[in-house]
C-alpha cells in the first residue's frame, strides 16, 4: 500500500517531466504541422547550458539564464532554418529537424566530450523532503513536480485567457485571416517555436541532475516524446498533459512490480508447460513486467491510433 | 607546370619513403577499440594510456632489443565485431604483430576467432591478441587459444573477490543482483548467484533482474523495489550512464547499504557520483591507485596528469600489458617470432606498477593478480578521477586472486 503512494509520487515526476518536453512539441506541431524532430536535441541544450552556468553561478542561475538561451536558439532556428526551407513542404522541414538533431548532439559531443558531466542538484535542495516505508522521496522531486505544475498553469492561462493566446489560438486554425487583420504570423510561429524549445530547455535544466546529462540523453527520450503527443492527440494541450501522466504511472508500475507474463496467462486459464525449454512460447511465459515496462507506451500508441487516431483530447481527425 | 608537379609530387613521395625507414625500426601495437560514437570516451582514455605506458615505460628506458622502439597505433571499430575485424586485416597488412582491445567481450570474441584461425594459415605471419579489458570468462575458458593473454581479472575472478568480502559481512542477510540485459550482465548475476550459495548458503538473494542496456532514464521504480525487498547489498555489473542512474537513484531513494560494483570510476562517473556515492559505492578491480603503492607508482601518475590533465588512469593494467610485452620480447630475442614471445609470456612473472605480483597462468593465458575493493571517497586521496576531489581508495586486496580456480581451457600449442 505505501509501495502504491510512493510510486504515484515517482510515476508523478516522470509524467510531469515528459509533459514539460511534449507540451512545446505539441504546440510547435499545431502551429506549423511540423514534427520537430530536434525537439530533445534542446533538451539536452537546456542541461549543458545548465551546467556551464551552474559552475560560475550556481543552479537558481542557471534555470533563469539556460532556457531563455535554448529558446532564443530556437527562435534562431526557425527564423534562419525552418521559415526557408518551409516553401519546399514538409518533407524537407522533417530532414532538416532530423539533422538538426543529429549536429546538435555531435556539437555537444565537439564539445564536452562523450563522458557524464558532473551536473547536479543544488545543496539546497539535498535533502530528503519526506520517507514513506523507508522510501525517501528527495526534496529535488518536490521542487519538479512544483516547477512542472507551475508552468502548465502559467501556459493554460496565457494560451486561454490572454490576447496573446488568443492570437495564437487562432493562428493556429486561420492563419491567413489573423494575418489579414494585421498580425506578423511568422512571428508568432518564432515566438511560439521559442517558447517551446525553451520548455524543453527547462525540462533540461531541471532534469539533468538526475537523469543524467550525456550526450545521449536526447535520444533517450526523444521517441517517448512523440509517443506521448500522439496518445494526448496533436496540438492538445490537455491532451500532451494527460498522456505524459499516463505513461508515467504505466511504466513506473510495470517496473515496480514483478508480473510475470506466467501469473497472467495462468490466471486467464492457460496451463504453463512443464518443461519450458521445449516449449516454443517460453520466451513469453517467462516475460516479466519490467521488462516490457518500456514497451508499453508504444503498445498504448498503437492502440490509441487504431482505435482513435486523433489522440485522446485531438480535435481533427490525423 | 606539369614538371613542377611531377617534382612536387616525387619529393613527398622520397619523404614519406625516408619517413617509414625511420619508423621501420619501431614495434607496432594495433590499439583496435571504439574511438568514435557512444563509447569513444573509453576507447580513446585507454588509447592514452597506451601510448603512454609505451613512452614512458619502454621508450624513455631505451626501448627493447638494443633501442627498438615501441609505437601504438590506434584503429577505430566503432565497437563493432564486424568493423574490429576488418580493422585486424589492416593491422595484419601493415605488419603488426600486436593486437591490444578491451571494451566489449563481444569484439574480444570475433577477435580471438580471427586471429586463431589467421595464425593457423599464415604461420609467417602469426599476430599475438593481448586483451587487456574483456572479461567474458569464456575467452580463457572454451574459447581459449594459444594467441590469446588477458591482462585482466574475469568476471568470475572479480565476483569471487566480491563475494568473498560479502561473505565476511555478518550483517549482510539479503543481497539484490541487477544488471544490464546482456551477456557480461547475465555473466555477473550468474557468478554471483553461484557464489554466494557456495559461500554464504544463509544469505537470501531477495532481487535478481535485468534491466534493458542504456534505455533506462530513471531508475527509480527499480531503486523502490531494491529498497521494499529489504537488500542489505547491491550488486551490479553496470557501466557508463546506466551505472550512474543506478546508483545514484538507489541512493536518493534512501537505501543505505553497500552498492558492490565493477566499474563505477573514471570516465566522468566518479565527479558525477560526487558525495552522493561516498560510503555506498564499491568497486572490485586490479591495481591500486590510492594510497599509491610506491613513488614510481606516484610519479608515473603524475605525469599522466601533466600530459592529459583531464584524463584518468584508470586501468592500471595497461602498463602491465606494456612491461610484460617488453619483458617477453627481450626474453625471445626477436619481436617478429610471436611464438617464442608467446611462449615467454606464458607462466611470466612480474612486479605490477600499481602493486602486487602478477603471473601469467600457462594453462589458460589467464593473469593472476591482486584483485582490491575499492571505496569511493574524498578522504585519502592522492589522486581523483575525473578532478572532482573524489577517488577510490583501497579497502581491501585478495592477494593473487583466484589463482587455481578451475579452466576447462584446453590449449592447442604450435
Amino acid at each position: 500500500m505505501d509501495l502504491i503512494l510512493v510510486n504515484l509520487i515517482d510515476g508523478l515526476v516522470t509524467g510531469l517531466l515528459l509533459f514539460m518536453l511534449s507540451a512545446g512539441l505539441t504546440l510547435i506541431f499545431s502551429m506549423m504541422g511540423v514534427l520537430n524532430f530536434a525537439h530533445a536535441s534542446f533538451y539536452m541544450l537546456g542541461a549543458y547550458f545548465a551546467f556551464q552556468i551552474s559552475i560560475y553561478l550556481g543552479f537558481w542561475v542557471a534555470l533563469l539564464i539556460a532556457p531563455p538561451l535554448v529558446g532564443l536558439m530556437g527562435a534562431g532556428v526557425e527564423r534562419y532554418g525552418l521559415r526557408r526551407v518551409h516553401q519546399y513542404g514538409h518533407v524537407p522541414e522533417l530532414i532538416f529537424t532530423f539533422g538538426l538533431a543529429l549536429l546538435i548532439e555531435e556539437v555537444v559531443k565537439f564539445f564536452c566530450g562523450n563522458d557524464l558531466q558532473p551536473y547536479t542538484q543544488p545543496e539546497i535542495l539535498n535533502f530528503t523532503a519526506f520517507a514513506i516505508a523507508g522510501n525517501s522521496i528527495p526534496a529535488y522531486k518536490v521542487f519538479m513536480i512544483f516547477c512542472s505544475i507551475g508552468i502548465f498553469l502559467v501556459l493554460l492561462y496565457v494560451l486561454t485567457k490572454t490576447r496573446v493566446g488568443m492570437i495564437i489560438q487562432a493562428a493556429l486554425s486561420y492563419p491567413r485571416t489573423v494575418e489579414a487583420l494585421g498580425h506578423n504570423v511568422p512571428l508568432i510561429f518564432m515566438g511560439v517555436f521559442g517558447v517551446g524549445t525553451a520548455l524543453a530547455g527547462v525540462a533540461g535544466v531541471i532534469a539533468g541532475p538526475v537523469l543524467g546529462t550525456f550526450p545521449g540523453m536526447a535520444f533517450v527520450l526523444g521517441s517517448i516524446v512523440f509517443v506521448t503527443i500522439v496518445i494526448g492527440g496533436l496540438g492538445s494541450l490537455w491532451g500532451a498533459l494527460v498522456a505524459s501522466l499516463l505513461i508515467g504511472w504505466i511504466t513506473t508500475f510495470a517496473k515496480t512490480y514483478n508480473v510475470g507474463a506466467a501469473d497472467v496467462l495462468t490466471a486467464i486459464g492457460f496451463e504453463k508447460p512443464v518443461d519450458l525449454s521445449e516449449s516454443a512460447l517460453r520466451d513469453l511465459w517467462t516475460l516479466t513486467s519490467p521488462q516490457i515496462a518500456d514497451i508499453l507506451p508504444y503498445l498504448l500508441m498503437v492502440l490509441i491510433l487504431v482505435f482513435r487516431p486523433y489522440g485522446l483530447f485531438g480535435k481533427r481527425d490525423a | 607546370m606539369i614538371n613542377k608537379t611531377k617534382l612536387g609530387l616525387a619529393a613527398v613521395l622520397a619523404a614519406g619513403i625516408s619517413a617509414s625507414a625511420a619508423f621501420a625500426e619501431n614495434i607496432k601495437i594495433a590499439f583496435i577499440d571504439p574511438l568514435s560514437g557512444p563509447f569513444a570516451g573509453t576507447g580513446v582514455n585507454g588509447l592514452h594510456q597506451f601510448e603512454f605506458a609505451a613512452e614512458k615505460l619502454i621508450n624513455e628506458a631505451g626501448g627493447v632489443l638494443d633501442g627498438k622502439m615501441f609505437e601504438i597505433v590506434g584503429f577505430d571499430n566503432k565497437i563493432s565485431p564486424k568493423e574490429s575485424l576488418i580493422q585486424l586485416q589492416v593491422a595484419i597488412d601493415q605488419g603488426i604483430r600486436f593486437i591490444a582491445q578491451g571494451n566489449s567481450s563481444g569484439v574480444a570474441n570475433a577477435l580471438t576467432d580471427a586471429i586463431n584461425k589467421h595464425n593457423r594459415r599464415n604461420p609467417d605471419q602469426r599476430v599475438l591478441f593481448l586483451n587487456y579489458a574483456a572479461v567474458d570468462p569464456a575467452l580463457t575458458n572454451d574459447k581459449c587459444n594459444f594467441w590469446h593473454f588477458r591482462f585482466d581479472a574475469n568476471a568470475d575472478i572479480k565476483m569471487d573477490a566480491l563475494t568473498d568480502v560479502i561473505a565476511s559481512n555478518e550483517d549482510i542477510k539479503k543481497v539484490y543482483i541487477i544488471g544490464q540485459d546482456y551477456s557480461f550482465g547475465k555473466a555477473v548475476a550468474a557468478a554471483a548467484v553461484r557464489n554466494l550459495e557456495a559461500k554464504r548458503p544463509d544469505i537470501e538473494v531477495v532481487g535478481n533482474e535485468l534491466h534493458p542496456i542504456g534505455k533506462v532514464k530513471d531508475f527509480t521504480p527499480y531503486s523502490r523495489k531494491i529498497i521494499a525487498s529489504g537488500a542489505d547489498a547491491v550488486i551490479t555489473g553496470n557501466w557508463g550512464a546506466d551505472m550512474v542512474g543506478l546508483g545514484r537513484s538507489v541512493v536518493e531513494s534512501g537505501y543505505k547499504g553497500p552498492i558492490f560494483t565493477y566499474y563505477a570510476a573514471g570516465s566522468g562517473i566518479t565527479a558525477a557520483f560526487g558525495e552522493a556515492g561516498k560510503g555506498a559505492i564499491l568497486l572490485v578491480g586490479e591495481g591500486q591507485v590510492n594510497p599509491p603503492v610506491s613513488d614510481r607508482a606516484a610519479e608515473y601518475y603524475k605525469a599522466y596528469k601533466a600530459k592529459y590533465p583531464d584524463g584518468n588512469i584508470d586501468q592500471g593494467r595497461i602498463a602491465n600489458v606494456i612491461e610484460m610485452l617488453a619483458k617477453a620480447i627481450n626474453e625471445a630475442g626477436s619481436a617478429d617470432d610471436v611464438v617464442a614471445i608467446a611462449n615467454a609470456l606464458e607462466g611470466m612473472e612480474h612486479d605490477a606498477l600499481f602493486g602486487g605480483k602478477l603471473k601469467m597462468r600457462a594453462v589458460d593465458h589467464q593473469i593472476i593478480q591482486d584483485v582490491h575493493i575499492s571505496a569511493h571517497t574524498d578522504e585519502n586521496v592522492t589522486f581523483d578521477y575525473d578532478n572532482s576531489g573524489y577517488g577510490v581508495v583501497s579497502e581491501s586486496v585478495v592477494t593473487m586472486a583466484a589463482a587455481d580456480s578451475a579452466t576447462t581451457c584446453q590449449m592447442k600449442r604450435p
